[in-house]
């Protein structure tokens, strides 16, 4: 039989990368829809980059960083003695700089999608930024939020390059299913790695066969006729 | 009193274009600014509530300045007291008819005025419904309410009236006039209806290309100068039955009348003409 660990760690390492990524990209998509800044297409770029790269390279990178024989790596483990690499806290900054334009993109194009008068209503209503991010803005862009939700989460129990790079295979650590089935191949055990491969092949589908099926209410509550 | 001085390039579709507009503007007036598309219209109403900064120059509003470049003040669009109505509503979807207006309150306001404007604009009933299920102007007695709640100093109005059809435009103009004499507001309306600016507004500004054309009360902007008339209308000529007739269409009535030949031998079908009747003698003049 296999071993639940891995499967548990992928759960964990999903969640948490979501939730951080949460944070981070709701302002940040707002940032980009809303605001005028030269500076602003580089970081749409850099948002993007992990679309297109290969994700070794963003693994070897960020290895290269957290590496204590480098600066970076030195400074967090003599100042805060933290090691990044091979561990499950740098499994999930990884992840999260993985995953950003999962998050990113849904919702900044939920942002660009809502009448640029919304906000300036709320704005002549005497709201501030935040309040009308949180009970104008996102209220109405919610099917593109739960989008960035589920895609980040979907994406991160599929990763597998970066994973190996960052965090290697230590069981209970940074042993994630994906890796898990790589191992089992390796040492032939088909048996095991079919089963993790057909668990993550089933989660994938309903976790996006859900997406969907609430979307399609969301639809249904036509905002603007 | 709201005085203001704005000056701005702006890039409007025949291309760039100095914004220039100065004006005063008395408390408790109704102001219609009046102009073809692309002239500074919104814009001038969207420097006034924030949205919008200028480049140079100053807004005023009862001696405290909202804007003033030498000064380096702007104030936030939530800091001035204003209230703003859009053409597309901008109701917000995800809230009923009662919570859109609940939403602007603040500390300072009491919650006793939702009740009372939404009796005002006739919603009571319908407090409680989503906003998506109402019609273009349910909505927009919503939108005018919604902007009446936080009691602004002034209201602006960017052509708010435009998507909806003619019989119920004239009702809302009256609820808007109604609104602003029983709230004590100071109202800019922004509009390319004549008809609207003639009934709402006391005085117009024309806007020409960013600036100030003229200005005055709605019948010295709106007719064509000529002495001794008693009565003037504005209609388009519908058909010339025979040579001495002529159908025009005045407000929504068609409306026939006896001219001589050479009177009417240079109107044709579709021109704008102004009626003006004399003692006795009926002239037709093409206007446009």
């Amino acid at each position: 039989m296999i071993e639940f660990e891995p499967l548990w760690l992928t759960l964990k390492l999903a969640f948490v990368t979501t939730l951080i990524l949460l944070f981070i990209s709701v302002p940040l998509a707002w940032w980009l829809a809303y605001k005028k800044n030269n500076f602003k297409t580089v970081i749409e770029a850099v948002v993007s980059m992990p679309l297109v790269l290969p994700p070794s390279v963003i693994g070897f990178y960020l290895l290269l960083a957290f590496s204590p024989s480098n600066a970076f790596g030195k400074m967090l483990e003599d100042y805060f003695d933290i090691r990044l690499a091979f561990s499950f806290p740098g499994l999930v900054i990884a992840s999260v700089i993985y995953s950003l334009p999962f998050m990113v993109h849904p919702v900044h194009s939920g942002f660009v999608s809502l009448s640029p008068n919304l906000r300036e209503a709320s704005y002549s209503l005497g709201k501030t930024k935040w309040q009308t991010l949180f009970h104008v803005l996102l209220p109405n862009a919610k099917s593109s939020l739960l989008s960035g939700i589920v895609l980040t989460f979907a994406h991160t129990i599929g990763e597998f390059g970066v994973v190996l790079m960052i965090g290697g295979n230590i069981p209970g650590q940074t042993k994630v299913a994906s890796i898990a089935i790589y191992d089992e191949v390796e040492t032939m055990n088909y048996d095991a790695a079919n089963t993790y491969a057909f668990i993550l092949f089933l989660s994938a589908f309903i976790i996006l066969l859900t997406l969907y099926l609430v979307n399609r209410r969301f639809d249904k509550i036509k905002f603007y006729d | 009193m709201i005085e203001f001085s704005l000056q701005k390039k702006l890039h409007a579709v025949t291309g760039n274009m100095l914004f220039d507009i100065s004006f005063n503007i008395k408390q408790g007036s109704f102001i219609g600014i009046y102009g073809a598309s692309g002239v500074g219209k919104t814009s001038l109403l969207r420097m006034l509530a924030g949205f919008l900064a200028p480049e140079k120059g100053f807004i005023k509003v009862s001696g405290n300045d909202w804007y003033n470049s030498t000064k380096k003040i702007n104030l936030a669009p939530q800091k001035r007291s204003i209230g703003f109505v859009f053409q597309d509503y901008a109701l917000f979807p995800n809230m009923t008819v009662r919570e859109n207006l609940a939403y602007s309150l603040d500390k300072t306001t009491n919650p006793a005025i939702i009740g009372e404007l939404l009796s005002f604009v006739e919603l009571d009933q319908l407090k409680d419904r989503k906003i998506q299920t109402l019609s273009g102007g349910q909505k927009q007695r919503v939108a005018l309410a919604r902007a009446l709640v936080r009691k602004p100093d002034l209201l602006l109005l960017d052509e708010p009236l435009s998507a909806l059809d003619s019989e119920l435009r004239e009702k809302l103009q009256q609820l808007i006039l109604q609104m602003h004499s029983q709230f004590n507001l100071t109202t800019i309306l922004v509009s390319h209806d004549i008809s609207e600016m003639t009934r709402l507004a006391d005085e117009i500004i024309f806007l020409k290309d960013g600036l100030v054309e003229k200005s005055g009360s709605p019948a010295a902007m709106f007719t064509v100068q000529k002495s001794k008339d008693i009565m003037r209308l504005r209609g388009i000529v519908m058909e010339k039955p025979d040579q001495n007739s002529i159908c025009l269409l005045v407000g929504k009535e068609m409306v026939e009348f006896e001219l001589s030949e050479n009177e009417i031998m240079h109107l044709q079908k579709g021109d704008n003409v102004l009626v003006s009747i004399q003692a006795f003698k009926t002239c037709i003049d093409k206007i446009k």
